[in-house]
């Protein structure tokens, strides 16, 4: 879904920039409370993890592919603002690989860094409330909400081509497309988040950072009510 | 004792990134040479609907690994395996990075944690 230079306007890119930098500040101070110190290289792994699988396309129709975003699995994985962060650092290095529009890397980021984690990861909360407090249940929370973000990225990218497109096709007709096409590819996303977030959560669950919303997290928190009197 | 916990734990957790790093770099070294090279979802829409011609040539369309190919390799799977190899290598380096900037600035400050 990289969008390429050229497709939206110079106004609208500079809004998608604006965007991409607030929630990635936004992001590098939330992250150093989501992600234990220690999980840095992990933070690096789900990186480097999510740049390998972008570049496997898979068909999704007749002449069409997909490949996956990676923004619902880096923030289950890591949590929402350390998984933007991670397709965030994906995007940029694809820059060099000239994937992705120079002007558009903010619109880019906006759109499958930060609108992909979190409203994924909200998706993933929301799914974790009705199915049994398990272990067992957060790779298949994962999938569904990796497989919703991608139609809702691709909402999100009309929403931009609305504002500010180069061409005059009609926004009715780009989002019936987008969405379309994107339903398809968001199966793929959603069975390889699921399987990857079952593969950690099998060899390594304290290392997945939405697993802990099926533990039981108020009884760690004994020394809790300490730390907010310190911090305000 | 809790250290010696702590350790092993990061011993192990070192392991797995590891290991992790390994299953990314087949992942893009070898696996890539066989992903569909169909446009993507974006690309068929933009071809189907009439504003594909709006896009405009990447301002770095002349950088050495261009398009996912490493300039001077000719075997496209190579290249591409090569291409990937680089990718994943630089995308672990600066993400863990950012992150070990992002923790380092939080233990410098300890009450805002």
């Amino acid at each position: 879904m990289h969008i390429p230079d050229g497709f939206l306007d110079a106004p609208t890119s500079v809004a998608g920039g604006v965007l991409a930098v607030a929630g990635v500040a936004y992001c590098l101070r939330r992250a150093s409370t989501e992600l234990d110190d220690r999980l840095a290289p992990m933070a690096g792994l789900v990186a480097a993890f999510v740049f390998a699988v972008q570049m496997l396309n898979f068909p999704v129709a007749a002449g069409t592919s997909g490949h996956l975003l990676g923004g619902v699995l880096a923030a289950v994985l890591v949590g929402p603002a350390a998984g933007a962060l991670c397709v965030a650092v994906v995007l940029m290095v694809q820059a060099l690989f000239a994937d992705g529009g120079l002007t558009a890397l903010g619109l880019n980021i906006t759109i499958m860094g930060l609108v992909t984690a979190f409203a994924g990861y909200a998706v993933y909360r929301a799914l974790l409330a009705v199915l049994p407090r398990r272990e067992a249940s957060v790779p298949l929370a994962a999938g569904l909400a990796a497989g919703v973000s991608v139609p809702v990225a691709a909402a999100a990218f009309t929403a931009f081509y609305a504002l500010g497109a180069t061409s005059d096709v009609p926004v009715g007709t780009v989002l019936g497309a987008m969405v379309g096409v994107h339903v398809l590819i968001g199966i793929g996303e959603g069975v390889i988040t699921g399987l990857t977030v079952g593969a950690v959560i099998a060899s390594r669950p304290d290392l997945v950072h939405g697993a802990a919303l099926v533990r039981r997290p108020l009884e760690v928190r004994t020394q809790a009510p300490a730390v907010p009197a310190g911090g305000a | 004792m809790a250290t010696a916990t702590t350790a092993r734990r990061s011993g192990r957790t070192r392991a797995f990134v590891l290991a992790g790093l390994l299953v990314a770099l087949l992942l893009a070294a070898v696996v890539s040479g066989f992903a569909s090279g169909s446009p993507d979802g974006l690309e068929r829409v933009a071809e189907d609907k009439g504003f594909a011609a709006t896009a405009e040539d990447h301002a770095l369309a002349g950088s050495p690994v261009a398009d996912y190919a490493v300039e001077g390799v000719d075997d496209e799977r190579v290249a591409t395996g090569l291409s990937g190899v680089i990718g994943v290598t630089l995308t672990f380096a600066v993400g863990a990075g950012v992150f070990a900037l992002v923790t380092r600035r939080r233990r410098a400050v300890p009450d805002e944690g």
